[in-house]
């Protein structure tokens, strides 16, 4: 008797605890605070079941609105037509820019430091010796991407009206990528770095009329030194990236304004 | 019986009143007050004829012609005449506005000359263009473009991941101005340039080559006016830019692999690779 009114005591107790807990979650996802948080019409406050809506519902109520829309052209998601060499170009600079951050934390750009903080990372530094050579052949690949992007664009002639300034945009991506990488060749300070960058920078102080000022601007001083150090670092990690970022912005944006990518053939 | 909207009212009214039931006069001028909007200064007189005209073809439903809806002309009827008549009780001198302004009262919160609506302009059926934008053969992004982007990204991951792990990135010796190697390599993507620097003067190789180079890739869609984008149409351009390709590709790999000490031209399989990345 008192066994069988403690045993549907505790199933009532146990009933009730569903019915609070439920209640708590209903009260939690209904709060302003996750209201606030999640945009009504999110896939994340509605749940996600497969229906047209919903698929429109996972682009239009997100942040991925800014790069894509709701829907896009059947051939544009053909593999064979754009190698992805586009998307993973900009995906290898946001790969670059966090393993970037992370050797940022360990790395000083002085005459006296940098190679060995450098040396350090790649012997003391968990995932030091991991990271820095990510940063290194991620960077390699995103030039090599970059141009190839280029020449699919060219051989599709997707840079014809109305994509002709995208096109343009494209080219300074380009040049920007290329000048990433190579103020990011000096930052190891080590024999390479140094002779690769010289051999580079001599070749532009033959620039007609004012290649020793520009040179002498690009380096900080007559020849490479800790004051190029510290100024091509900074371009490496602040200036180049913000500037790129902006011609990356506008290129995506036109990518949509001009009606989605080219084609078909 | 205010939430429901004005032009059902008068659909229904004019419905009912095709159908001879009853009920169309009463509904008819249940929202009197917002549609007749005449002109205050034509006389009661002139409109008169109008609407008698109208009335003698009640039953046909003229809106099917372009013209203004019987019903309506019938209500501006009623209205001018009792209006007509306020202003004759009034006293006379009032103006053509006042009689015809005067005897509505303005429901609060309503627009001038008590109207909840306004009617902007009336467009003959017929008159509207259909316009259709061309069907597209379309997909959405979600899940078709996604899904291969993230499996792209997650790939690159992974191969960048593992080649990192094992292939070190090179760090040579503390960096020593005194000391040039020998031979001194830009990055690879110069290496074309300094190939040329071989063979032309520096200026011409550092500077007037790459510009023009990069110069002509500027201009490139404003010269290539040919608008297809097929490539048995565009033979001539893509044998360009292949030269192009070709051309730096070749200074590239030469200057990669076989420039060996003092930039002299080695073969690689006998002198040995002088490259780093």
């Amino acid at each position: 008797m008192a066994n069988g009114n403690g045993s549907n005591e505790s199933g009532g107790i146990g009933v009730k605890l569903g019915e609070r807990a439920k209640e708590m979650g209903d009260r939690v996802g209904n709060s302003q605070v996750v209201t606030s948080i999640i945009r009504p019409g999110s896939i994340f406050r509605k749940g996600y079941t497969d229906s047209p809506r919903n698929r429109s519902y996972v682009i239009m109520n997100s942040v991925l609105y800014h790069l894509h829309p709701v829907k896009v052209k059947r051939h544009a998601v053909k593999v064979s037509y754009t190698l992805c060499l586009g998307g993973l170009s900009f995906f290898l600079f946001i790969l670059l820019t966090v393993t970037g951050i992370f050797l940022m934390f360990f790395y000083r750009p002085t005459e006296a430091a940098a190679w060995n903080n450098v040396q350090q990372l790649e012997t003391a530094v968990w995932f030091g010796s991991l990271v820095r050579n990510m940063h290194r052949w991620g960077a390699h690949l995103m030039v090599l991407s970059v141009f190839l992007h280029m020449s699919r664009v060219f051989y599709h002639g997707a840079y014809k009206a109305p994509r002709e300034f995208n096109w343009v945009i494209g080219v300074i991506l380009l040049v920007m990528t290329l000048m990433l990488s190579f103020t990011g060749y000096l930052l190891p300070w080590d024999q390479l770095a140094l002779w690769a960058v010289t051999v580079g920078t001599n070749m532009m102080g033959y620039t007609p009329v004012f290649g020793s000022q520009m040179r002498y601007a690009l380096l900080g001083s007559k020849e490479i030194s800790g004051d190029t150090l510290l100024r091509w670092y900074t371009l490496h990690v602040l200036l180049l990236p913000f500037i790129i970022v902006i011609f990356m912005a506008i290129h995506f944006w036109r990518v949509r304004k001009d009606g989605g990518i080219s084609g078909p053939l | 019986m205010a939430e429901v909207p004005e032009h059902l009212l008068k659909r229904s009214a004019e419905r009912r009143k095709a159908l001879g039931l009853p009920g169309g006069e009463a509904a008819d001028d249940a929202p009197a007050d917002t549609g007749a909007d005449v002109p205050a200064e034509t006389p009661a007189e002139e409109a008169a004829p109008v609407a008698a005209s109208a009335a003698s073809d009640e039953g046909v439903i003229t809106e099917d012609k372009g013209g203004v809806p019987a019903h309506l002309l019938e209500r501006s009827r009623k209205r001018k005449a009792a209006a007509a008549g306020g202003g004759a009780a009034a006293g006379g001198g009032a103006t053509a506005t006042a009689t015809k302004t005067a005897p509505i009262a303005a429901p609060a919160g309503t627009g001038p000359g008590g109207h909840t609506q306004r009617l902007l302009t009336v467009v003959k059926s017929g008159s509207i263009q259909q316009t259709r934008a061309e069907a597209q053969d379309k997909v959405h992004t979600w899940p078709h473009l996604l899904v291969i982007e993230l499996s792209a990204a997650l790939a690159l991951t992974a191969m960048l991941l593992i080649f990192s792990a094992i292939v070190r990135a090179p760090l040579l010796g503390l960096a020593d101005v005194n000391q040039t190697p020998n031979p001194s390599k830009a990055p690879w993507y110069f290496l074309g340039l300094q190939e040329l620097l071989t063979m032309f003067h520096p200026m011409v190789a550092g500077v007037t080559v790459p510009g023009m180079g990069l110069f002509l890739l500027i201009i490139a869609p404003y010269v290539d006016t040919n608008p297809s984008n097929k490539p048995d149409d565009r033979k001539f351009a893509i044998s360009l830019f292949t030269l192009f390709l070709m051309f730096w590709s070749v200074l590239v790999i030469i200057g990669s692999f076989f420039r060996g000490a003092g930039f002299n031209f080695v073969f690689p399989w006998n002198d040995g690779i002088f490259f780093e990345l």
